[in-house]
């Protein structure tokens, strides 16, 4: 049996925002969530997809951080950033690649999802995964999720040149073996800067309809 | 990571790693540890040092012949070298008639110490250091000033009217 490890399923996401609720009434950062819940293509389709923080094997946002507010424990848990080290810089909020760290304006402080370590590290389940409904955020087994589920759960992404393996799994169709995310609009190719051609959902152009 | 990745690393990176388990934390316990072991060795190193001032060590080296032993009248002193010639030493007539032997070399800065007959002791100019200046089995032991060790004492051997040399008390 190996040992339990967290897996979303985006396809299952009802956009209930449970996982929300239930982050916020946690007594270490009450009324703050670490999780976000995100809306894919808002012009097509009422489909949410839960973000919290993919706990990366090489955690970008602390390596970015100035201040060395931001640890990895031995686990492999990226915790939030440490309150008296943390100088609200905002290099972790615009380097990480899921886009999981927020700045809070009222503390000066990042703060996001930590695996729920106060609980995690005593053999209980995160809160999120606790109270989904759809099981789109589960924390289970390997052999379990095999069992019951019929996508693939992959930890392996790749933003650009860039190769990310994180902890959190994503449950993806059987086909695929690693999460492939264009970059922008601008990327530097062998010929220099090519321009993309722009998604329909790219809110950045959404914004750019408006009136 | 790898010792290997390590070595990469920027100085800085090394000093504040990413993860817990690389980072060096120095507990209170750890300091309260270190600093009762260091006073501990300090404070035996200092006993170790006054005892290695107690003990006495009796060397014997090669006899040298020093002057006749009636050459000299009580109040008077000779300069002699030995062991080696970088080892001066005194040797002196005292007002009672002994025939002691003395190094030189002052055991607080290693200044030449003098005879002084007027009251019959060894002085040592520099800083106004007194040694006694009698027979007996241990050196000549300071009496005022700064030295706080004996002079070591040049054991002497008395045979058909000469004086000679014999060894080193120290």
């Amino acid at each position: 049996m190996s040992e339990l490890a967290f897996f979303i399923d985006y396809s299952r996401c009802i956009g209930c925002r449970a996982c929300v609720q239930a982050c916020e009434e946690c007594d270490t950062h009450r009324g703050q969530s670490m999780i976000h819940l995100e809306t894919i293509e808002r012009r097509d389709t009422v489909q949410t997809a839960p973000q919290m923080c993919m706990h990366c094997e090489d955690p970008v946002c602390a390596r970015v951080c100035p201040a060395d507010a931001i640890k990895q424990t031995p686990e492999g848990v990226t915790q939030s950033s440490l309150k008296p080290r943390c100088i609200g810089c905002a290099n972790c909020v615009m380097a990480c690649p899921f886009g999981v760290p927020k700045y809070e304006a009222h503390i000066d402080q990042m703060m996001k999802c930590d695996y729920c370590f106060d609980r995690t590290s005593v053999g209980k389940k995160p809160m999120c995964a606790t109270v989904c409904p759809s099981q789109a955020l589960t924390f289970t087994t390997r052999e379990e999720i095999e069992r019951t589920r019929r996508g693939r759960p992959i930890n392996e992404w790749r933003f650009g040149d860039e190769v990310v393996r994180t902890k959190v799994f994503v449950l993806v169709p059987p086909a695929t073996t690693r999460v492939d995310v264009g970059l922008g609009a601008l990327r530097a190719g062998k010929n220099g800067p090519h321009i993309r051609p722009v998604a329909k959902d790219d809110v950045a152009a959404l914004l750019e309809d408006l009136p | 990571m790898s010792e290997d990745a390590k070595r990469h690393l920027p100085l800085w990176r090394r000093d504040f790693p990413i993860r817990w388990d690389e980072d060096h934390y120095v507990t209170r316990r750890q300091l309260a540890k270190f600093l009762t072991l260091g006073s501990a060795i300090l404070v035996g190193a200092n006993l170790a040092m006054v005892a290695a001032g107690r003990t006495r060590t009796s060397m014997a080296y090669p006899p040298q012949r020093l002057c006749a032993a009636d050459a000299l009248g009580p109040g008077e002193s000779l300069l002699f070298r030995y062991p080696t010639a970088q080892d001066p030493c005194i040797l002196v007539r005292t007002k009672t008639g002994a025939l002691v032997a003395f190094s030189q070399v002052c055991t607080h800065l290693s200044c030449a110490v003098v005879y002084r007959p007027a009251d019959d002791r060894l002085f040592c100019p520099c800083h106004e250091g007194v040694f006694a200046c009698h027979e007996g089995t241990a050196g000549a032991e300071p009496l005022e000033g700064p030295p706080e060790r004996p002079l070591p004492r040049i054991t002497l051997d008395v045979r058909q009217g000469d004086v000679f040399a014999t060894g080193v008390v120290s």
